[in-house]
């Protein structure tokens, strides 16, 4: 057995603190309560015990007034507990604008993490100090969820959809990364870290990484490999939506209703094309579920994302990859790029 | 005063009681008297109560070294998972109710039995079947889902014996059911003459609010498993996303009636408490009708809550907002029995024997238990504790230091009426303080490890747990003692205890009125009830009266 025993946990990041000093309203509340309780029944239990069997104690049915006021001060203190804790979970799932994203993917039983970079790492994460990251996480198989507990956070990570969760390190070191969601037998096992480095150290992780291409370039191999631009093109003759500015856009689809193109649409469309369809696209693209998986999906989103308007002001974003890729296929071109083959896809499997 | 409205009974020795009305196997497996319909399911959810408990002892004795060492994984979540199943399922949800809601209801409302004796004991065998068929689960290697069935690892991962072990949960819902129909019809027709609805004990209030969730929830939870058979079976796609079903569905179906559940668990808990505490206050309830209102109050919140459960799950934010606010108000009526109980007390003559003990217990447990239930009401906590040991310490409050403290404690209190025997006093008490020791020791520190971070439903874990963990597991092992006395003590008093008077507390309810054991008919005479409920009237006065 180790010496050392915490009792309390580390608190690493923006939104812990602001959760430890509810904890401590809700310990300081809840222990006076009990305390109270305990005290009135254990002197009530002495004080009145009984001292002979004809003991008969005076009649009292009860007081409206006690009635209401122990009604009234446990609801105004648990209104002040609800709207404490609202705020904190709103802050909890609205992560800044400059967040840093990186992509998880969860299976049974490891976390795969991946940076914009296209550095990779299992059951680590690494992150600088001081930067709000943002988690885009999915899941392969069933539930799991990411728990960080110094860092007073966690999200379920649902198969068939992506959740987010976000947090600001504010303190250097390794701390404890678990799955929370049972998810079968070696849920245990389903641990890892998150180091939080300082952010030159983190500049030369990332350098040292072999982070070999960006997301959004992984993706645009994939878009070229299974053919996407033999109808996702800009020109007049396309068959499929353009994807150029896409990202964050609303659309209008064929049955009227209007939607935002974030992760999770783009996601649906690439695994279930005609759940959503565009207006004026026919039903026409093929179902890519069992082709390309979910750390494929999440390159083809950074791919589309990266992918702004020709005349676009954001210079920001990074250049299409196209312009960099060999040869653009053709309309009709079905050489290698049909669906089915991916090598490169499955290179990147661990 | 009503216990001299038959005086020849009162300390007359037991001519012919339901204990002596036959004695062959037949007598009690045919048998429609809802006393020995109460006996039988006594038997069986004593075998499962040990049997869930064994399942306990075996994953505190895994969880005394941070290494997975003493059993593989898999046998690890199957131990987690038939602990669950078995104490939920087979132990807490028919506990009280099937026992001592089945032997007193009928007595206390001055009725010969329950409104439907045969449908009462196909419960019993409804039960039994159900039982049987999880019991075959865990011989043939059991199933690792956890409780809960989460979907999709319920339908498409897990390759144990999820079918059978969800058949016995789906059968035994009809048991409930059932039992909680015939305790409505029984409340609401069988009334004796004067006994109105605020002459009613609140043990009878607590278990009418229990009956109303046993058959309007238990439907839900049937429909989900089904649910789940028929996406193990056929594939149909309901809760696996790559059906085209959606995973966070099962969780609301599940809680719509599993957090319900926990009030089927603990308001006859707060029944016999109810009961326990005027009777050796030897005082009228404090604010009786606000404690009858709160159980009502609790059943119907109850089922306004679940979504509390899926703080971290992706239900929408402003959903979790509703949830939040409407798991503070149930927390109200909760506090105004707490309150009131204690008031109880005050100016009381307060006899410290063995079932006041555990009232008490249950006053200052379930006050722990409920109050840390507002930290998971509690949003932004919430998150942080959610699935940790946080809440497998605040649930056992709940339902062990709650619902289990309250039936000992109801055990102990109607042991005199239900064997007419008295047991030993001294190890009774010994055994309270050993469960009350036990139980704190087994979970106060889990609190503090989930608040540190360690997940629920970890076969192996980080060192530095390891010394709250090891205190946790003693005190498994005081508590598991403490459990077993009981047992041996009550048995014993069967066969060697002295004698029980009719009313040996000198206690206000009807099923006081009658002989320990009653005859099987209950009441020689249908009793008329002419005073008020827990009414102690001054001795020279009842005198009088008589």
């Amino acid at each position: 057995m180790r010496g050392d025993f915490p009792l309390f946990p580390d608190s690493a990041s923006t939104i812990a603190s602001q959760v430890d000093h509810l904890y401590f309203y809700l310990l300081a509340v809840s222990a006076f309560f009990s305390v109270l309780i305990a005290v009135l029944v254990v002197v009530f239990a002495i004080k009145f015990r009984r001292r002979s069997e004809a003991d008969l104690p005076p009649t009292i049915h009860g007081s409206l007034l006690l009635e209401i006021t122990w009604s009234a001060i446990p609801l105004g203190i648990a209104l002040s507990f609800f709207v404490w804790g609202a705020k904190i979970y709103f802050r909890m799932n609205r992560p800044p604008d400059d967040a840093l994203q990186v992509y998880v993917v969860a299976k049974q039983w490891m976390w795969k993490l991946q940076h914009a970079d296209g550095t990779r790492e299992i059951n680590e994460l690494h992150v600088p100090l001081g930067r709000a990251i943002e988690l885009k996480m999915t899941s392969e198989d069933v539930i799991h969820s990411f728990f960080v507990p110094a860092f007073r956070i966690k999200k379920d990570v649902v198969p068939g959809r992506y959740s987010t969760a976000w947090f600001q390190a504010t303190k250097a070191g390794r701390y404890h990364l678990f799955c929370s969601q049972y998810c079968g037998t070696n849920h245990a096992k389903m641990v890892g870290w998150v180091d939080v480095m300082e952010p030159i150290d983190y500049q030369n992780w990332l350098a040292g990484g072999g982070g070999s291409g960006s997301l959004a370039a992984a993706g645009a191999a994939l878009f070229q490999q299974h053919a996407c631009n033999s109808c996702h093109r800009p020109d007049s003759q396309a068959r499929g939506p353009n994807l150029e500015g896409l990202f964050g856009r609303t659309i209008t689809l064929s049955n009227g209703r209007t939607i935002v193109a974030d992760e999770s649409y783009i996601r649906e469309s690439i695994l279930n094309p005609t759940a959503k369809l565009v207006e004026g696209f026919q039903p026409i693209m093929p179902t890519y579920q069992g082709l390309i998986n979910e750390e494929g999906v999440l390159e083809l989103i950074a791919y589309i994302r990266s992918l702004q308007h020709p005349n676009s002001s954001s210079g920001t974003r990074m250049l299409p990859p196209t312009n960099r890729m060999p040869a653009p296929n053709r309309p009709g071109q079905e050489t290698g790029g049909a669906p089915g083959s991916r090598p490169a896809d499955e290179e990147r499997k661990p | 005063m009503s216990a001299e409205m038959t005086p020849p009974l009162v300390d007359a020795p037991p001519r012919e009681s339901f204990l002596t009305a036959g004695y062959g196997v037949k007598s009690w497996l045919l048998t429609r008297d809802h006393k020995r319909i109460a006996l039988l399911y006594l038997a069986s959810i004593t075998f499962f109560f040990f049997l869930g408990g064994l399942f306990a002892l075996l994953i505190r004795l895994e969880l005394l070294t941070p290494e997975g060492d003493l059993v593989q994984p898999e046998t690890y979540n199957k131990l987690f998972t038939m602990h669950g199943i078995v104490m939920v399922f087979f132990f807490l949800i028919p506990s009280i109710p099937a026992v001592l809601g089945n032997f007193f209801i009928p007595m206390m409302i001055g009725a010969k039995d329950l409104a439907f004796p045969r449908l009462n004991l196909l419960s019993w065998y409804v039960y039994m079947i159900g039982g049987l068929f999880t019991l075959w689960a865990v011989v043939h290697g059991g199933v690792d889902t956890g409780w809960t069935f989460y979907a999709p690892f319920s339908t498409v991962s897990s390759s144990s014996h999820v079918l059978p072990a969800a058949i016995g949960i789906f059968i035994t819902g009809f048991s409930s059911i059932l039992t909680g129909l015939n305790f409505i019809v029984t409340i609401h027709t069988m009334r004796a003459p004067g006994m109105t609805w605020f002459r009613l004990p609140l043990f009878v209030w607590s278990h009418y609010a229990t009956s109303l969730i046993m058959v309007l929830g238990t439907p839900v939870i049937a429909v989900t498993l089904l649910l789940v058979a028929l996406e193990r079976i056929f594939h149909l796609g309901f809760f696996d996303p790559a059906l085209g079903g959606d995973p966070v569905l099962f969780q609301h179906l599940f809680w719509f009636y599993s957090h319900p559940a926990v009030y089927i668990m603990v308001l006859p808990a707060m029944g016999v408490v109810s009961e326990i505490v005027p009777t050796f206050a030897r005082k009228s309830v404090f604010g009786y009708r606000f404690v009858a209102y709160a159980s009502v109050a609790i059943a119907v919140l109850g089922f306004l809550v679940w979504g509390h459960h899926m703080f971290v799950s992706g239900q929408s934010v402003y959903a979790g907002l509703f949830f939040s606010l409407l798991s503070f108000f149930v927390a109200i009526p909760s506090a105004v029995k707490v309150f009131n109980w204690t008031a109880t007390m005050y100016k009381g003559s307060i006899s410290w024997r063995t079932p006041m003990l555990y009232a008490i217990g249950f006053i200052g447990l379930f006050t722990i238990g409920g109050l840390t239930g507002l930290f998971l009401a509690t949003l932004g906590v919430d998150v942080h504790v959610h699935d940790t040991y946080f809440i497998i310490a605040h649930f056992h409050y709940i339902m062990v230091g709650g619902a289990i403290m309250g039936y000992l404690g109801g055990i102990h209190y109607w042991w005199p009426k239900i064997s007419g025997k008295l047991y030993s006093e001294g190890l009774a008490k010994f055994a309270a303080f050993v469960v009350f020791v036990g139980f704190n020791l087994t979970f106060f520190p889990q609190f503090i490890l989930g608040y540190l971070g360690m997940p629920r439903r970890y076969h192996s874990y980080p060192p530095e747990f390891q010394v709250l963990n090891v205190m946790s597991t003693a005190g498994a092992s005081i508590l598991g003692f403490g459990y077993v006395l009981p047992l041996a003590y009550l048995f014993w008093s069967m066969r060697y205890g002295r004698d029980a008077s009719s009313n040996p507390w000198g206690a206000t309810g009807l099923e006081w009125q009658t002989t320990s054991p009653p005859p099987t008919e209950n009441f020689p005479v249908t009793p008329v009830v002419d005073w008020e409920p827990y009414e102690y009237r001054p001795k020279k006065e009842v005198a009088a009266v008589g």
